[in-house]
């Protein structure tokens, strides 16, 4: 089972709201000072998830990610937790990219790559939360997709998908090559071992640009983009965050339920 | 395709009723199409939906499209994202509306990667100035709030947050148009089947329904805490939910996850015990009338979310809130 995963990296969700900071005007966030972008969450299940079938099947996991030379550690990360090979997609003519415009240039580069059976992507990014990017590279490749699942196995020529949903799951039945994106229901991913860091630090990971895996400028970057960002703002937060003051906790508690009576929840 | 017009709604048939979150949207999708001055159509797809067909004209809808089909959680997501596709090229709609549901996160993305539309999913609030439709959504786990237009771009596919507008009040007055379609796809084009749904049933009051939420998180510390959560919630007539971390660390189930990527709730009271208050979670409750926090980190960021606050130990203050709340409420 061949495997090409595709990781994004963003500001760290776990960033506290206070220290969220964004330029308006620019319509962008500033990363704050201190606080190293991660692997969008949902990705590193994605790779943990190809991980899992390659114990268990065999085969080669290649991660690719639309980014600058600095996303270089966001790779090696995945390779030091036990993906085979990697690379980068940078171009200068990528920035401000959308999302159909990134699946664009992700759909390229997986045909580039060729021998595969699967694509994972995460559910969604963390930064914009959309959840587009897996679907489109599936429309873009003419394969089945499975959006959201949580187990993937092999049986015979097909895949058996276990895809989370509100109040349950369900199980799909798909050909390869297919398209599947990751829920966090994956649980947690493994860590890199020593042995696996160093593996890394070791491997090559090449820079593909626009020319070297056929992709037409003026079908990415900011100009290309189907809608446009009017504003960018950190909403105002309206609640009152009033402590309930007491000489320990239980007569604070007390206190609670008088006061919720008070307004009229309970 | 710049000739598109209208807006129409994905709707969404659960057990032979039009899901609530159908129903908002006819609420808002009555207001862009009043707004640009044309008509709302809502697709439904189902059996024997001619009676609910009905509902959703008294609901706002000008016409409505029935298909002869497989609801979305019986069906193969690529069949209906099919039919769908069908149906929207035939229709060609300006704005496409669909719920930010199992459903719509699956489908929506099929749609605008198949028709060539714009996209934005998750959003909270559709407004059209200047004819165009004005998109805003929270991004970065809720931390800000982005507003996006898509001038050029036809048609546009948006999802919406359930919960955030609620249904009009049905005006059994209002005429309209139901206009059956027979939608054929070509089942050699789907490639995959879908072997199961199951539903993991939630004993007691659904998590969207519930007037009180009593939810709890990794300070809870093991899945023995819950006993006194499930206790409080019993005495205010409520439910209980959790954070991402209980269900990671296998002390609940996912089926009562509360967040960004599980239930998103609304009740008039939310009391979040031992919940730090990450974004993610916060996105799944900041619409409760009145949040609670009872936390022994004075410093964690719930009770900067919250109404009313209380520092301390869970296991201290939740017998005693039990027993005032049992005293207030003559139980």
């Amino acid at each position: 089972m061949n495997t090409i995963v595709c990781i994004k990296q963003i500001l760290d969700p776990e960033i506290l709201p206070e220290k969220f900071r964004l330029d308006a005007e620019s319509k962008r966030v500033i990363p704050p000072e201190g606080i190293l972008p991660v692997i969008n969450p949902y990705d590193v299940q994605a790779v943990e998830l190809a991980l899992r079938l390659k114990d268990k099947h065999g085969g080669k996991i290649t991660v690719g990610t639309v980014g600058s030379a600095a996303v270089a550690s966001m790779v090696k990360h995945a390779l030091a937790m036990g993906a085979d090979e990697g690379v980068i997609l940078a171009d200068e003519v990528f920035e401000g990219s959308d999302s159909f415009a990134i699946a664009y240039i992700l759909t390229k580069a997986i045909q580039k790559i060729g021998d595969y059976e699967l694509v994972l992507c995460g559910r969604q990014a963390a930064d914009w939360d959309e959840g587009l990017v897996g679907s489109i590279i599936a429309d873009n490749l003419g394969l089945p997709l499975v959006t959201l699942a949580e187990a993937v196995d092999v049986d015979g020529g097909e895949l058996r998908v276990k895809r989370v949903t509100l109040d349950g799951y369900q199980v799909l039945a798909i050909p390869t090559p297919a398209v599947v994106t990751v829920s966090n229901e994956v649980g947690q991913p493994r860590l890199p071992s020593g042995w696996g860091i160093i593996d890394a630090a070791r491997k090559q990971v090449p820079v593909w640009s626009a020319g070297d895996i056929g992709v037409d400028p003026s079908q990415v970057g900011a100009s290309a983009t189907r809608r446009k960002l009017v504003k960018l703002f950190i909403p105002a937060r309206q609640r009152k965050s009033e402590i309930i003051q007491g000489k320990d906790t239980a007569e604070a508690s007390v206190k609670l339920a008088t006061r919720l009576r008070e307004a009229k929840v309970i | 395709m710049a000739d598109n017009q209208g807006v129409l709604i994905c709707g969404e048939v659960v057990e032979g009723k039009i899901t609530t979150v159908t129903k908002e949207l006819i609420n808002t999708g009555r207001r862009l199409g009043d707004n640009l001055n044309q008509p709302l159509s809502v697709l439904l797809i189902g059996k024997n939906i001619e009676e609910i067909a009905q509902e959703a004209i008294f609901l706002g809808a000008d016409r409505v499209y029935t298909v002869d089909g497989v609801p979305f959680p019986e069906s193969n997501p690529e069949r209906y994202a099919a039919i769908m596709v069908k149906v929207c090229r035939q229709t060609a709609p300006s704005i496409i509306l669909l719920g930010q549901t199992d459903m719509g996160r699956d489908i929506a993305p099929r749609l605008a990667a198949r028709l060539g539309a714009t996209i934005c999913m998750d959003c909270v609030e559709l407004a059209i100035e200047a004819r165009l439709l004005l998109q805003t959504k929270p991004v970065y786990g809720g931390n800000a709030t982005a507003v996006w237009i898509s001038a050029d771009y036809q048609p546009q596919v948006v999802t919406m947050r359930p919960r955030v507008v609620a249904p009009a009040e049905p005006d059994t007055s209002r005429k309209g148009e139901i206009a059956p379609l027979s939608i054929d796809v070509d089942d050699s084009m789907i490639k995959g089947k879908l072997l199961e749904t199951v539903k993991e049933e939630v004993k007691g009051i659904k998590l969207e329904e519930a007037k009180v939420i009593v939810a709890g998180g990794g300070g809870i510390g093991g899945s023995e805490g819950f006993q006194l959560l499930q206790e409080l919630a019993q005495v205010l007539s409520g439910t209980i939910g959790v954070s991402r971390v209980p269900c990671d660390e296998g002390w609940m189930p996912i089926s009562i996850e509360i967040g960004q990527t599980g239930h998103i709730v609304n009740p008039n009271l939310y009391i979040a015990v031992g919940i730090s208050g990450a974004i993610q979670h916060m996105a799944g409750c900041s619409g409760s009338k009145c949040i609670v926090a009872i936390n022994k980190d004075p410093e964690a960021h719930i009770f900067k979310e919250a109404d009313f606050g209380v520092v301390g130990d869970y296991r201290q203050a939740l017998p005693l809130l039990i027993e005032k709340c049992k005293a207030l409420l003559a139980i």
